[in-house]
């Protein structure tokens, strides 16, 4: 019986198209738009003026607080303008314009291919270089790693678990990452766990991804400390507080920490660019993006520099479908859906996926039929219909006290909903609410 | 800019799953008991079941159409498993109009006044077959013989107002049974009774099909099924003289027919999965209460009433297992 | 048969007495003193519990009223200076007048004049829509369509054009009581003073952006090029953010900053055609110097209405 964790769980069909393509490097783009807040925190302090020449590596936003991160430029050229840009959500945000001119690395960027297991800072000296890499969580949540690996006073890691679940469907980038390299990943996990002070870890891996599980425990087995635990299919199985029970067994109290039972969680890509950053001295400037879709003519992983358009992205996998009708900035259930293609990748982009026009929309609305498969399905045994109710008649007191906080926003009730209801639209904004009301009473 | 996209919240895909699947799944799982009571019955069971759905879903439209002014939306097939069900609750001798007058108390007054679909307190179709059974007593309770239809049909009782009887003269159960059909015979659904209720093998059937198509969970079934057995086994193992032994009340009746598809309705079931196991135990406990020491014969459809109208209390009260519910908390509201 | 019809009487006689015994002495232990006045107080205001005032309801309204003992900050949007009027009469204190005001939708961005640029298919709600991104439209700052203030408003006074898209408020059914205002995640509604014959200009946008790209979004945009600004000569309109706004208690609806307007966001509504002939609104200006520091609008546009 494989390990997973106990409540509720979908399993929407896999469609992992891409899964047999290996990375590819994209072309270099002509330009790029690197928005100056790519990470949860405060937008990082652009440094850099139009006009200015910048290299592949070098900093052009510094951090500007604890919870924030630097950004690099990705390129090498020159800065056209620091303005608004397109994102996600619709409204302008801040950011660099470069024009791309050739492909000069900054000179501290080790760039050899070669493998560099050596470990040879101190925890401090480790947790200094994934600070000044900017490096942010890269599955979708872009919370700053440095903030992670430092517990708050008082609390003690014992355990860091590496989230290489990628229970999204469709996506296929850490899949990728975990077959192609293995054992930068295995030193990148040895860093985390210096830095840390923990000696132990364990590697998470859903069962779908069978090659990447048997290579990284021939890869590992010399480190009797690093251990590889297949999960069961089972979504949402890489959400941290899951991921945790699957693992180690340990449950998360409602609203406190992942620390709070000694457990630290990074996905593949950032423990990757953490081996880049802390062994290469390369700081985090590209990431790999699965671009996917049912009708999508080329679906591949790409290695893209941040900055770059989707469009590009979109170009090199065969163009965007005739028959497209939503393209999501991450994976199906809980990426989000963009107005157009000039939104630029970021750290936090881990898919682009191509959705056609008959499945971009939603069913037709029908009153609730209380079957409760929404309950059934919640992985935090929340009751997703009272919620979605509350929520849409701003009961807020009713919300909180129903644990509207608890939610994940997995998608997984609204997926499972049989007449198409959309409850976590709502519950996300009851969740919202009540976290505006839960501050306001604490000041 | 040429093309739109479409832009909505995550999730962006979905299970598939529908309304109309799920009733119309139901239906489908009503289909080997169906077939079952024509082969008993004969077309008597056709005009009645098909009397009944239409009836319920003219009623539906109707009352959508020119009082409550909206959107029909006939076709989710919930109008349609109401007539299925309340058919299958009635003797196969019923006739047309009092079908059609029970047609009319289930939507007219047990479903669309609170709202219609996934609004109603009560099973429509139990409501409708209760107010058939107080309305129309002798007509709802002489069944016909089974193999005769139509004008020759030859009225009986059934095996549960067989043993009611004789225990209320006096009779000692060992006697009443040999007049009773064998086990066998109630599986397989060789007696008299309403028109769905019958086979318990066809309806096992059924209720297979829906656990494996996950049109419904296993929690309700199973309790109301095992608390039925308990309990009429506690009475049985007390005095087996007075009492009937948990195999017979298991296939007699409506529990099968109750327990997967009466008891199971969405809208008037509890919302979780550890009020379910309390709502069917109650049923079961119910019916057998009723069976033995009620006035009527059978229970199973007032047990599910009755429990019906505790639901409201099952989904504030009985909260499903909350994940990090580990420490203690403060409990307000 | 007689003992019969005398127990039942005598019982119930005592059942009867006793219960009015306890009842008594119940109602002296729990006895709250509450002032009489609130009750004539809240009788005399509407009853719409809409919560306009700022309060949960007519009856703490109410309370507020006699607690408070002035009716300072306090006015029922509903029931009017009429209401307050009467209130202030129970209280024996003087009423404030307040000029009735009235929701005005403070955005033209039909179809026509803001094309869409994606297919919002989420809830059908504002505030999801608010939550998720800027809009379907090139304009953040536009309404959404989804009808949040429809749904807040308890007085049928604001509906959905199919049309346009956008909310439209029946000026004789709104009350002012601001819950579509509040409802409103892009602030676009705004209580404004019901004018004259419910007269009104107001700017029809809330776009923030530099002209140029507010105009690229959506036609009917305020760009911000203050050309109403230097037109009016009651210091009336004000500029900032890009983004004109007319003072509903400084205009004196002369109707001249619509005309100059380039891209029509200023609209004037429920006046009479405009004659053709200039002279009579430039010889209604000068014939109220004294307007500018007088708060007299009604008669000023009584004149005007007469003159036209």
């Amino acid at each position: 019986m494989l390990k997973s964790f106990q409540i509720g769980g979908v399993h929407p069909a896999e469609n992992k198209l891409s899964a047999q393509k290996a990375i590819e490097v994209l072309p270099l783009p002509k330009t790029v738009f690197i928005p100056v807040g790519q990470h949860i925190g405060a937008p990082a302090e652009s440094i850099v003026q139009k006009g200015d020449q910048v290299k592949v590596g070098q900093l052009i936003a510094k951090s500007s607080g604890f919870v924030s991160a630097n950004i690099h430029s990705s390129v090498s050229g020159k800065v056209t303008k620091v303005e608004t840009g397109p994102d996600t959500s619709g409204y302008p945000k801040k950011g660099v314009y470069i024009d791309v001119e050739d492909d000069v690395w900054d000179e501290k960027i080790d760039r050899s291919p070669e493998l560099n297991a050596e470990i040879t800072l101190d925890a401090t000296a480790i947790l200094a270089k994934i600070q000044d890499a900017g490096i942010v969580g890269l599955g979708g949540a872009t919370f700053p790693t440095h903030v992670k690996l430092v517990p708050p006073k008082g609390m003690k890691a014992d355990v860091l678990l590496i989230n290489g679940v990628e229970c999204e469907p469709y996506l296929t980038s850490d899949h990728r990452m975990m077959l192609e390299h293995t054992e930068e990943l295995i030193v990148g996990v040895q860093l985390l766990m210096k830095a840390l002070n923990v000696n132990r870890a364990a590697i998470g891996i859903e069962n779908n991804k069978r090659d990447a599980i048997s290579k990284i425990i021939k890869t590992a087995y010399r480190h009797t400390n690093i251990s590889v635990v297949p999960l069961k299919v089972k979504y949402p199985q890489g959400g941290e507080k899951q991921l945790i029970k699957a693992v180690t067994g340990r449950e998360i109290a409602s609203g406190a920490l992942p620390i709070s039972v000694g457990a630290v969680v990074t996905n593949i890509a950032t423990t990757f660019a953490v081996y880049e950053a802390v062994q290469k001295n390369k700081p985090l400037f590209e990431r790999v993006v699965t671009v996917t879709g049912k009708s999508l003519a080329n679906p591949s992983n790409f290695k893209v520099r941040i900055g770059t358009s989707i469009g590009e992205l979109i170009n090199a996998a065969g163009g965007l479908p005739e028959n497209c009708g939503k393209i999501i900035n991450g994976g199906p259930m809980m990426g989000k859906a963009v107005t157009n293609t000039e939104i630029p990748v970021t750290k936090g982009t881990s898919g682009i996926v191509m959705m056609p026009e008959t499945e971009a929309k939603r069913g037709e609305t029908m009153p609730c039929i209380r079957c409760s498969r929404c309950v059934s399905v919640c992985p935090m045994g929340l009751e997703p219909f009272l919620l979605m109710t509350v929520s849409e008649k701003q009961i807020w007191d009713r919300a909180e006290y129903e644990r509207v906080m608890d939610c994940i926003e997995c998608g997984s009730c609204s997926y499972t909903c049989p007449a198409n209801r959309p409850l976590l639209d709502y519950i996300r904004l009851g969740k919202g609410k009540v976290g505006a009301l839960i501050r306001t009473r604490k000041n | 800019m040429n093309k739109l996209f479409t832009i909505s919240p995550s999730p962006h895909i979905h299970s598939g799953d529908s309304v109309n699947k799920i009733m119309y799944g139901v239906i489908l799982a009503l289909a080997p008991a169906f077939a079952w009571s024509v082969m008993m019955f004969g077309l008597d069971s056709v005009r009645v079941t098909l009397v009944a759905v239409a009836a319920c879903m003219v009623f539906e439209l109707l009352i959508q159409k020119f009082i409550l002014n909206v959107k029909p939306q006939i076709a989710d097939g919930s109008a349609a498993l109401t007539g299925v069900l309340l058919a299958f609750n009635v003797p196969a001798s019923i006739p047309s109009w009092m079908l059609i007058v029970g047609a009319l108390v289930a939507i007219g007054i047990a479903k669309m006044p609170y709202g219609g679909l996934g609004n109603n307190p009560f099973n429509p179709a139990l409501v409708g077959r209760v107010f058939m059974l107080i309305s129309f007593p002798v007509q709802m309770t002489s069944w016909p013989a089974i193999g005769t239809s139509g004008v020759d049909a030859v009225t009986t009782a059934t095996p549960l107002a067989i043993l009611k009887e004789g225990v209320k003269n006096g009779q000692p159960v060992v006697e009443i049974f040999k007049n009773l059909p064998t086990n066998m015979d109630l599986f397989l659904g060789n007696m008299s009774g309403s028109l769905g209720e019958i086979s318990v093998a066809a309806l096992l059937i059924g209720g297979i099909f829906m656990l494996v198509r996950k049109i419904i969970t296993w929690h309700i079934p199973v309790s109301v099924l095992v608390s039925a057995v308990v309990f009429s086994g506690i009475f049985w193992l007390i005095d087996p003289a007075k009492n009937a032994d948990p195999i017979f009340h298991l296939m007699t009746g409506g529990l099968i027919l109750g327990a997967f598809f009466m008891a199971t309705d969405m809208v008037t079931s509890p919302m979780n999965a550890k009020a379910q196991l309390i709502f069917g135990a109650g049923i079961g406990v119910l019916t057998i209460l009723i069976r033995v020491w009620g006035a009527y014969p059978e229970g199973v459809s007032f047990a599910i009433l009755i429990m019906n109208a505790l639901v409201p209390l099952f989904n504030r009260f009985v909260k499903p297992k909350r994940f990090g519910e580990v420490k203690t908390q403060t409990i307000k509201g | 048969m007689s003992t019969i019809i005398i127990y039942t009487i005598l019982t119930l006689s005592i059942i009867g007495v006793l219960s009015a015994i306890i009842l008594y002495f119940v109602a002296q232990k729990f006895k709250v003193y509450e002032d009489p006045r609130i009750d004539l107080v809240e009788a005399a205001l509407p009853g719409a519990n809409c919560g306009g005032c700022g309060y949960a309801g007519c009856r703490a309204f109410a309370d507020a009223c006699v607690g408070k003992g002035e009716l300072a900050d306090l006015f029922c949007p509903v029931g009017g200076n009429e209401t307050m009027s009467g209130v202030a009469g129970i209280l024996g204190i003087e009423a404030i007048k307040k000029d009735p005001r009235v929701a005005v939708v403070r955005c033209n961005g039909t179809c026509e004049h803001r094309p869409k640029t994606n297919i919002f298919d989420g809830a059908m709600s504002c505030a999801v829509a608010a939550s998720l991104y800027a809009g379907d439209t090139g304009c953040q700052y536009g309404c959404l369509g989804c009808g949040d203030c429809v749904t807040a408003c308890d007085f049928d006074a604001i509906h959905m054009n199919p049309v346009t898209g956008l909310p439209e408020v029946d000026d004789e059914k709104c009350v002012a009581c601001g819950a579509c205002v509040k409802a409103c995640p892009k602030t676009l509604i705004e209580l404004r003073k019901k004018g004259p014959k419910d007269r009104k200009i107001f700017v029809s946008c809330r776009n923030m952006d530099k002209g140029g790209v507010a105009r690229k979004s959506c036609s009917v945009a305020c760009i911000g090029c203050s050309k109403c600004e230097k037109e009016c000569k009651y210091d009336a309109i004000t500029i900032a953010n890009n983004l004109a706004y007319i003072d509903s208690d400084k205009c004196k609806l002369c109707r001249k900053c619509v005309s100059v307007c380039p891209t029509n966001a200023i609209i004037e509504l429920n006046f009479p055609p405009r004659k053709i002939t200039v002279s009579d609104e430039t010889t209604a200006a000068p014939a109220k110097p004294v307007a500018k520091t007088t708060e007299q609008p009604t008669a000023e546009a009584k004149a005007e209405s007469s003159e036209n």
